[in-house]
C-alpha cells in the first residue's frame, strides 16, 4: 500500500505556522533558540506541507527541537535519531526528514548511525548543534571538545582529540556538508533552505553557544571584532578570501592550503583557490575541513561540498517496483503455494 | 539380469525411521538432508527435522569440530520431534562417526564412506585404529561404502577438478538413501536442474552423483532390503515444509497482505535468526523492505521510525540482539507504537551457544527493560506454529499499539515439518484505522481497547510530537507530574493486561483433572506430546498443557493448574516459566530442567515422569 500525501499546491505558510503551542524551554540566552527561529523562518520555504515534514532527535539539549515545531515529530532515544529518521524515510520516502542533534547525541552514541546514514545517502537531513560540551547532564566535555578542556569530568583537562564533524560527515559519504553559526541567522537560515532543497544525506554543522556550560566557546567566531579575521566565508566559484577587507587570501600550494596577503603587492585575489562545492574528490574537502584545526587559519563556514549521487530510498523504491513490474504484485497464492506443495486428500 | 537382482529385494514396511546425515561441514550435509526432507513431504510421510551445525563455518576438514549433521524422522503417522536416535546413519568420515555414534540406537544402520577412513582422517577425529575394521562396531549393522571412489568412478568422463568431482559425493550418497527408503529422485533432480541452470557441468555431475547412487542401491548386492514408509493421513489439506525461520518470515508477508500494511524489517544479521531476514529480502514484490542495518539498535530505532510513518514494522534477533535493543523496545512501549520484536532464542549468556537451541530468554523477554514497561510475550511450538504465531504478534501489536515480542529458538528455527497452508481468509482479520480526523484528535486518546490512535505522518492537521519522555494522559505533551506518571504507568499495564480478552484459553489434552499435569512452553511441545504418549501406552495418567501466549497468560490458566496434583514443567533454561508461575499463581511446580544447547528428547521427558509418578501406572 503506497501512503499518500498531498502536494503544497497553493498552502501558504510563515514561520509563526511551524511554532508548536509548547514553551520552549532552553536556558536563556541559549543558541538553540536562534536555530529553532532559523528553521521556523526558512520552513516556509521548504516546498512541503507541513505535515509532510518529520523532526526527528534523540537526546540532549538539542533534541528537544521537534517539540517545538509543528510538524510531525519524533524525540527518540540517545544517539538513535539517524536510524529512527531512516525508518521513517523509508517507509514513506515522501515525507521529508530531518533530524536536530547535538555533538554527543550524534558523534558519541551516535557516531554509528551518523557515518551509515552518510554512507548509505539517505535523503534525510541533519542538523548537528555542536556546543562542544554536554549541557543536559550539567557541563561534561564531548566529543567535539578540544583537547585539554576542563570540564566537570576532566577536572585536569581532555586527554583526547576532539572530532572534525565536517571530516567525518565527508569521509562517510555525506553528499550535503556544510557549517554555520547560531549567531549569523541569515547565513544559517540559507545553509537551511539548502539542505532542504538536497537530495541525499545533509549535514549541517551549527557551532552554538552554550551559555552555561560553555561559554564563549565560538565568540572569537562570532564576535563583530574577531569574526573577520577568523571566519572564512565559502562561496561556489568564489576565492578564498577573509579579513574585515578581504586582504587576505587562501592559496594552494600543491596539497598545502598556505595564507596569502592580498595587500603585499606579491599576491593577488587570481592566486587564491577557488571554492567549488560541486567537485566530487572530496580531496579539498579535506583541506577545507582541515582549517579549523590548523592554528591561524580562519574556519569556513558555508557549504562544503555538494553533489548529486542515488539516493538509498530512490533506489529501494525502484528495485522495488522494477521487481514488481517483472513478477506482479505479491499475493497470497504466490506466497504460499509455489514452492513444493502436496495436497492430502 | 540386474532386474532379476532387483526382484530379489525384500521390500519392508516401517511406521517410522530416523535417519541423520553427518559429515564434513563442506560435506553438504545439510544440503542432502534438506533434499531428502523434501523429498520425503512431497511423497506424503509427516515429518521432523534438526539441523545440527557447528558455529565455525568451516572448522579443519575431517575435526571432530567440524561435524555437521542433519536429522530427519518421517512416519506413516502424525509425529512431533525430529526423534531422539536415528536409525540410520549416513557418515562421510570418522569424526562424523565419532561424533555421532553415542546417539544411535542399538542395531543401527551405519552407512560409511569407507574411503575417507585414511590414516589421516582417522587421526584427526582420534582413532586409533580403524573402526570399520576393528570390531568395534559390532552392535551395529555397518555398511562401508567407497563414495567418493564411486563418484569418482561415474563423472570420470567429466572435464572437472577432482575436487569439483569429490563435492557431488552428498549427492551419491543421497542417491542410495533414495534408493533404500524408496523415494523418487525427481524432486531433487529438478532443484539440481534450477540451482547449477547456469553451470551445465556441474549440474550433470551432480545429477549423474544422484542417479549413480540410487541404481548403486539398486545393483548392488549390499543392500538386501528396501523400506517402505506409507504416506502418513495427516488431515486434509495442501502443505508445504516450513522451518521454523521460514515459518516466521512468511507470516509477516501474509500479515502484511491481510492488514493492506507495507512489511518493514530493521534487522542485523545474528545466528540464528539471519534466515528471517535473508528470506524477507527476498520478497520485494510484495513491497516487502527489508533494511539491514548497522547494528542492532538500528534495526530495532528503524523499525520504530518505520511503525511511526506506518509500516508494519519487526524486528528479528536472537539474545545478544534482544539485550542491545530493550531501551528501544522501552521507547516503542512508550510511544505506543505496534512494533513485532522476534527473539530465536539460542545457548547464552553472551556469545555463548550461537548454533543451539535454549529458551532461557523468558525473563528477559518478560521484564528485561528499565522502568514499568509490560509487552505482549508469545512463543511459538512448533517450527509451523512459527506461521501462526509471527501472523498472531502482528494482529496483536496493531490492535493494541504495543510492542509484541514473540519467542522462538535455534530448534524451531532450523528444524522443519509440513506446514497445511491455510487459506486466506482463514487467517485472522487485521483491521488498521489510521486516524484521519483532526476534530478531537489528541495522540494519547485510547479506544475501546486501551490503544491510542495510529496517526501517521503525512495526514493533514495531525501534527503531533511523541517521544520517550513521559506523556500527559490523552494529550501526549511531556509532562513530569507525579500523578500522571502512575497514571500513564497504570494504563500502560491495563492495556496489555486488556488484551487477554484475545489470549484462546489453554487446552489440556487427556483428563481435565488428575495426578499430574506436565505444562510446557515453547518448542517443548513435541517433545513432551511424545513423552505422554508413551507413557499412556503404558498405563499412566497424565495430561499436557502448553503455553503459547505467556503475557498475558490465558484467563483460564490459574484453574486449569489448580486441577492437577502436580505440575511438571520441563524447560530448556534453570526454571525461568516455573519462576513465572510461581509468582504468578502462587502454585508450586516441579522443575524438569537441561540447558545443554540440545533440545528435550522424548525419553528424557518420559523418564522424569515416571519418576514424578514414581510407577504409579495403575497397573
Ligand atoms: S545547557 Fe546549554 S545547550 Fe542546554 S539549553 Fe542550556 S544553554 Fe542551551
Amino acid at each position: 500500500m503506497e501512503i499518500k500525501v498531498d502536494e503544497l499546491a497553493g498552502v501558504k505558510y510563515t514561520a509563526k505556522d511551524f511554532a508548536s503551542d509548547v514553551d520552549v524551554k532552553w536556558c536563556p540566552g541559549c543558541g538553540d533558540y536562534s536555530i529553532l527561529a532559523q528553521v521556523q523562518r526558512s520552513s516556509p520555504d521548504f516546498g512541503e506541507r507541513k505535515e509532510n515534514i518529520v523532526w526527528v532527535s534523540g537526546i540532549g539539549c538539542s533534541s528537544r527541537f521537534p517539540y517545538y515545531m509543528n510538524t510531525y515529530g519524533f524525540h527518540g532515544i540517545h544517539g538513535r535519531a539517524g536510524a529512527i529518521a531512516t525508518g521513517v524515510k523509508l517507509a514513506n520516502p515522501k515525507l521529508q526528514v530531518w533530524v536536530a542533534t547535538g555533538d554527543g547525541d550524534m558523534l558519541s552514541i551516535g557516531g554509528n548511525h551518523f557515518i551509515h546514514l552518510c554512507r548509505k545517502n539517505i535523503d534525510v537531513k541533519v542538523i548537528m548543534f555542536n556546543n562542544r560540551i554536554y549541557g543536559l547532564t550539567k557541563g561534561q566535555y564531548s566529543p567535539t571538545s578540544e583537547k585539554g578542556k576542563v570540564t566537570k569530568s576532566s577536572p585536569f583537562g581532555t586527554v583526547d582529540f576532539p572530532f572534525n564533524a565536517v571530516k567525518l560527515a565527508t569521509g562517510a559519504g555525506a553528499t550535503f556538508v556544510a557549517r554555520s553559526f547560531d549567531r549569523d541567522p541569515k547565513h544559517l537560515q540559507d545553509m537551511i533552505n539548502r539542505a532542504a532543497k538536497h537530495h541525499g544525506a545533509a549535514f549541517i554543522e551549527v557551532y552554538q553557544n552554550c551559555p552555561i556550560f560553555n561559554d564563549g566557546a565560538f565568540s572569537l567566531l562570532t564576535e563583530k571584532e574577531t569574526k573577520p579575521d577568523n571566519v572564512i566565508v565559502l562561496e561556489h566559484g568564489k576565492p578564498l578570501v577573509f579579513g574585515a577587507n578581504k586582504e587576505k587570501g587562501i592559496k594552494l600550494d600543491g596539497l598545502n592550503p598556505v595564507v596569502i596577503d592580498l595587500s603585499d603587492g606579491k599576491n593577488s585575489v587570481n592566486d587564491c583557490w577557488i571554492h567549488d562545492e560541486f567537485d566530487d574528490n572530496p580531496t579539498r574537502v579535506f583541506l577545507l575541513a582541515r582549517f579549523s584545526d590548523i592554528p591561524n587559519f580562519p574556519v569556513p563556514i558555508g557549504v562544503f561540498r555538494q553533489f548529486s549521487k542515488p539516493t538509498y530510498d530512490k533506489d529501494y523504491v525502484q528495485q522495488i517496483s522494477d521487481i514488481q513490474a517483472k513478477k506482479g504484485a505479491g499475493t497470497y497464492e504466490k506466497l504460499m503455494y509455489t514452492t513444493n506443495i502436496w495436497e492430502v486428500r | 539380469m540386474e532386474k532379476e537382482k532387483t526382484q530379489e529385494k525384500e521390500i519392508q514396511s516401517l511406521t517410522e525411521v530416523t535417519v541423520r546425515f553427518a559429515g564434513d561441514s563442506g560435506d553438504g550435509m545439510q544440503l542432502s538432508g534438506s533434499q531428502f526432507t523434501e523429498t520425503t513431504a512431497i511423497v506424503g510421510n509427516d515429518l521432523s527435522t534438526l539441523p545440527d551445525f557447528p558455529a565455525e563455518i568451516r572448522a579443519p576438514a575431517g575435526s571432530l569440530a567440524g561435524v555437521s549433521g542433519f536429522q530427519l524422522h518421517f512416519s506413516s503417522s502424525d509425529i512431533q520431534t525430529p526423534g531422539d536416535s536415528p536409525d540410520v546413519l549416513v557418515a562421510m568420515n570418522p569424526a562424523a562417526l565419532k561424533v555421532n555414534l553415542k546417539d544411535l540406537k542399538p542395531n543401527a544402520t551405519i552407512i560409511a564412506n569407507s574411503n575417507a577412513f585414511d590414516a589421516k582422517n582417522l587421526k584427526l577425529a582420534l582413532y586409533d585404529t580403524n573402526p570399520l575394521e576393528d570390531g568395534s562396531l559390532a552392535g551395529y549393522n555397518v555398511i562401508p561404502v567407497p563414495l567418493t571412489q564411486l563418484t569418482m568412478t561415474a563423472l570420470q568422463d567429466l572435464d572437472l577438478s577432482v575436487k569439483e568431482k569429490d563435492k557431488c559425493k552428498n549427492f551419491f550418497a543421497l542417491g542410495i538413501m533414495y534408493w533404500i527408503y524408496n523415494r523418487p529422485i525427481d524432486v531433487t533432480s529438478k532443484w539440481i536442474e534450477s540451482k547449477f541452470a547456469r553451470k551445465p557441468l556441474i549440474l550433470e555431475a551432480n545429477k549423474r552423483a544422484l542417479q549413480a547412487g540410487y541404481n548403486y542401491g539398486e545393483t548392488t548386492e549390499i543392500f538386501t532390503t528396501r523400506y517402505e514408509i506409507k504416506p502418513a493421513r495427516l488431515p486434509k489439506g495442501i502443505y508445504r515444509n516450513v522451518s521454523g525461520n521460514e515459518a516466521v518470515a512468511l507470516g509477516f508477508v501474509a500479515a502484511s497482505l491481510k492488514s493492506g500494511l507495507n512489511l518493514f524489517l530493521g534487522s542485523y544479521p545474528i545466528t540464528p535468526a539471519s534466515e528471517i531476514l535473508q528470506e524477507l529480502s527476498k520478497y520485494k514484490d510484495f513491497g516487502v523492505i527489508t533494511f539491514q542495518a548497522e547494528d542492532e539498535i538500528a534495526g530495532i530505532a528503524s523499525a520504530i521510525g518505520a511503525s511511526f510513518a506506518g509500516s508494519l514494522a519487526v524486528t528479528t534477533t536472537s539474545g545478544p540482539g534482544l539485550s542491545l535493543k530493550t531501551e528501544a523496545i522501552g521507547l516503542a512501549v512508550m510511544t505506543e507504537l505496534p512494533l513485532v520484536i522476534v527473539d530465536v532464542q539460542r545457548g547464552g549468556p553472551s556469545t555463548g551457544l550461537p548454533t543451539k537451541t535454549e529458551q532461557a530468554d523468558l525473563l528477559q523477554a518478560l521484564y528485561g527493560r528499565h522502568g514499568e514497561a509490560p509487552i505482549i510475550v508469545l512463543s511459538a511450538q512448533s517450527p509451523a506454529d512459527c506461521y501462526f504465531m509471527s501472523v498472531e504478534a502482528c494482529r496483536l501489536a496493531i490492535k493494541y499499539m504495543t510492542p509484541v515480542l514473540l519467542l522462538t529458538d535455534g530448534y524451531l528455527a532450523f528444524g522443519s515439518e509440513p506446514l497445511r497452508i491455510p487459506e486466506f481468509k482463514d487467517l485472522p482479520e487485521i483491521p488498521v484505522n489510521f486516524r484521519k480526523d483532526a476534530e478531537g484528535f489528541h495522540p494519547y486518546l485510547r479506544d475501546e481497547n486501551l490503544a491510542r490512535p495510529w496517526a501517521i505522518p503525512g495526514t493533514p492537521g495531525l501534527e503531533h510530537r511523541i517521544g520517550g519522555l513521559e506523556k500527559k494522559d490523552i494529550y501526549g505533551n511531556i509532562s513530569y507530574d507525579p500523578e500522571n506518571h502512575q497514571v500513564m504507568v497504570n494504563k500502560r499495564k491495563e492495556k496489555i493486561e486488556k488484551a487477554q480478552q484475545d489470549v484462546p484459553d489453554i487446552i489440556v489434552e487427556g483428563d481435565q483433572q488428575g495426578e499430574l499435569l506436565v505444562l510446557g512452553w515453547g518448542s517443548t511441545y513435541g517433545a513432551i506430546k511424545e513423552a505422554i504418549n508413551h507413557v499412556k501406552a503404558q498405563g499412566y495418567q497424565v495430561s499436557q498443557a502448553h503455553i503459547k501466549y505467556i503475557h498475558p497468560f490465558p484467563k483460564n490458566l490459574g484453574d486449569v493448574l489448580r486441577k492437577f496434583k502436580k505440575i511438571l514443567l520441563p524447560e530448556l533454561n534453570m526454571g525461568q516459566m516455573a519462576t513465572v508461575i510461581r509468582s504468578t499463581f502462587l502454585i508450586d511446580v516441579i522443575q524438569f530442567n537441561k540447558v545443554q544447547g540440545q533440545p528435550l528428547k522424548v525419553s528424557e521427558v518420559e523418564n522424569k515422569i515416571k519418576e514424578v509418578l514414581g510407577g504409579q501406572n495403575g497397573n
